[in-house]
């Protein structure tokens, strides 16, 4: 360049490297790195929160074995004949029938232990003995009465027939897990991009990188980069434990799921990028990051579905970037469906972190 | 050769009500050290800011080696290092990545490991930014300066808040840059510092420059290179007695400082003589007295009636 022949060559003549372009961009991804890798905070809440989070409710959500209903038949004329129409009955592997006298059975009702008694009514019948207010009594006599009713003959006159239902692919955990990679994504993205740019301003330290040549655009490419980097590992984590702990079906293709949750990580960098814009403190960034994640941790389906919510609502819910990523994540993983189907909700996407991206350049204060 | 810094009746006002530089011309010429000296709020942080390219001046101009700001600027950051006030580096990078890092930004670059040796780093190379003493980070942020093997160093306080050995490191570090050929400009509210580092220096006070020159020519202008400092008692000075010190032989200025009577005297064995028999005349008691070398901060205390350090 002419520009600098003019000036003095280096005053102290002293020994220098020559620096290639992208020297400061891939320094600054290396020094980002290394920094969240010495934060063991921030390893537990990108990595090990969301992790506990899907085995505490994969956990709780379990499919449990089917209910067994116990029931006591008082001992009398009628007794060995339920005893015997419930043994042959379709039912019988989840009845659980007792032969009790009658003081032991009322007993064992009052504290819970059988949820029906059934007795000869001494007319010919049986009566059940129930408790209207406790819904395993309500279930035990529909499904005792249905079991000996059959067994004893009587023909359905419209039949029917029930499939269980626990498939993979169909089970709460398997709702989550997609709904917990977008959560992940959103949290980080906000926090990692929105955080360190505030601290970064309030150490006066991106007032210091901007006194040096580096390329403001290069510091902002190295935080974009790195957040795709660890995006891959979050994912990547969260997808393995799905399929290797819970045996999650993961139909569609590694390399679209990585995709989406690119678009969704750039994304909500953009909103985080946008939240730390001004701010001159952390207090005043956490505040505003919260007030924005917050109806989407409400609404947009992590936990459980937004269909819940009134109808009227639903288009507003879906137009929420978190939203359309965990729709997006849940149709890519559960069912498969290519990318190219998904284009209402990557626009969302797209438009929410391009919008953000743009007034936050326009905004941005580096000093 | 253009002059390294210059800068022209420059202002800057904040929010439309501060002023916090009011017209401020300065020449600094290449390999000369700069001082920038001034009580807290002069205006010096502003000033160094807007020269450093990192605040936009209300009005004035300035051109770093003969280059305007508004084009180059980040070729014209290459040829400058700069220290800010307060940079908290990140904590958890060692002493030698946040040099490379800092290396990584400019297309020249001195060796990190060369500028570790140079600052006395070296033995904390691999030790993290978080577990330096208050000395070490300032040569470290010094370091980040260096390492982009500038023509002009700007520092702003480097050694504030410094115990004296840390200081005269950071004196050194700072001669040497100077002995290479290098321009410093710096900014400091130590007397002691702008005496001993600077070849010139500006004292700057409410946005002003209030005087220039090297440090012998301001310390001349006081007219006496001594300072005679008594207290006596039986007599108030409260302003009102300020003719019989004026009017004692070699006294070029009397000021009040509380009870304390300071005479810049330029022949201290003539008026010392002369002062004791005056307070003997008056009745009065000498309750101590001490002389000294004159030094900037008279110069200050003399043009603002204020000290440089006054908290």
């Amino acid at each position: 360049m002419s520009l600098a022949q003019e000036i003095p060559t280096t005053p102290s003549g002293l020994p220098t490297v020559r620096n290639g372009r992208w020297s400061a961009f891939s320094h600054l991804v290396i020094v980002r790195m290394k920094e969240l890798k010495r934060e063991p905070e921030v390893i537990f809440w990108v990595f090990g929160f969301p992790l506990l989070l899907a085995l505490g409710l994969g956990i709780a959500f379990r499919n449990k074995p089917a209910d067994v209903t116990s029931v006591a038949v008082v001992q009398g004329a009628r007794a060995q004949e339920v005893m015997s129409l419930i043994a042959r009955s379709a039912q019988a592997s989840s009845i659980r029938a007792e032969v009790l006298n009658k003081p032991q059975a009322l007993k064992g009702f009052r504290l819970g232990k059988y949820d029906l008694v059934v007795e000869s009514d001494g007319n010919g019948g049986i009566q059940y003995l129930y408790d209207p207010a406790r819904p395993e009594s309500v279930l035990s006599r529909s499904e005792v009465d249905d079991a000996v009713q059959a067994s004893a003959g009587r023909k359905n006159p419209l039949p029917t027939s029930a499939v269980i239902s626990n498939e993979p692919g169909s089970r709460y955990i398997d709702f989550l897990i997609p709904g917990l990679i977008g959560m992940n994504l959103m949290n980080s993205g906000m926090w990692s991009i929105g955080f360190a740019l505030v601290d970064y301003r309030q150490r006066k330290l991106l007032k210091r990188y901007v006194a040096t040549p580096m390329r403001r655009s290069d510091f902002l490419l190295a935080l974009a980069g790195g957040r795709l980097l660890l995006m891959v590992t979050e994912v990547g984590l969260l997808l393995g434990f799905g399929a290797l702990v819970f045996h999650m079906p993961v139909l569609g293709s590694l390399l679209s799921i990585l995709l989406l949750s690119a678009i969704g990580a750039v994304g909500f960098a953009g909103l985080g990028l946008l939240t730390a814009s001004r701010a001159q403190k952390i207090e005043s960034v956490s505040g505003l990051i919260n007030l924005i994640m917050m109806p989407m941790w409400i609404f947009s389906g992590v936990f459980f579905s937004y269909e819940r919510f009134p109808a009227v609502i639903h288009p507003f819910i879906k137009a929420l970037p978190l939203t359309a990523l965990n729709d997006a994540l849940r149709a890519t993983i559960l069912e498969g469906a290519p990318l190219t189907s998904q284009a209402g909700r990557l626009l969302v996407l797209l438009l929410w972190g391009g919008i953000a991206f743009v007034l936050a350049l326009r905004w941005f204060r580096w000093t | 050769m253009p002059a390294a810094i210059q800068c022209r009746d420059l202002r800057k006002t904040y929010d439309g009500k501060v002023e916090a530089v009011r017209g401020l011309s300065l020449e600094i010429q290449c390999g000369e050290c700069f001082g920038l000296l001034g009580p807290n709020g002069a205006g010096k942080t502003t000033t160094i800011e807007i020269l450093e390219g990192l605040l936009e001046p209300t009005s004035g101009e300035v051109t770093i080696l003969g280059h305007a700001w508004q084009k180059n600027s980040r070729e014209m950051r290459e040829w400058l290092g700069i220290s800010l006030q307060e940079t908290r580096l990140s904590e958890k990078l060692t002493v030698r990545e946040t040099i490379e890092l800092f290396a990584s930004f400019y297309r020249e670059p001195r060796s990190a490991d060369e500028v570790l040796g140079d600052l006395q780093l070296g033995e904390k190379a691999d030790a993290f930014v978080g577990k330096l003493s208050g000395g070490q980070r300032q040569r470290l942020a010094v370091a980040t300066a260096l390492v982009g093997n500038p023509k002009i160093l700007f520092l702003d306080e480097p050694t504030t808040g410094l115990d004296p050995q840390s200081r005269r490191q950071l004196w050194d570090i700072i001669r040497n840059f100077k002995q290479g050929g290098g321009t410093v400009l710096l900014t400091t509210h130590y007397m002691d510092e702008a005496e001993r580092l600077c070849d010139r220096l500006a004292i700057v006070d409410h946005g002003q420059v209030i005087a220039e020159g090297t440090p012998s020519e301001l310390i001349e202008r006081l007219g006496g290179h001594h300072v005679v400092e008594f207290e006596a008692s039986g007599h108030s000075g409260n302003g009102t007695n300020v003719d019989p010190w004026r009017a004692l032989p070699s006294v070029e200025l009397v000021r009040h400082d509380n009870d304390l009577v300071c005479l810049t005297v330029r022949e201290p064995h003539l008026t010392i003589p002369a002062l004791l028999d005056a307070v003997e005349k008056q009745g009065a008691e000498l309750l101590h007295l001490t002389t000294r070398q004159a030094s900037l901060e008279d110069v200050f205390v003399n043009l603002t009636g204020r000290h440089l350090r006054e908290d």
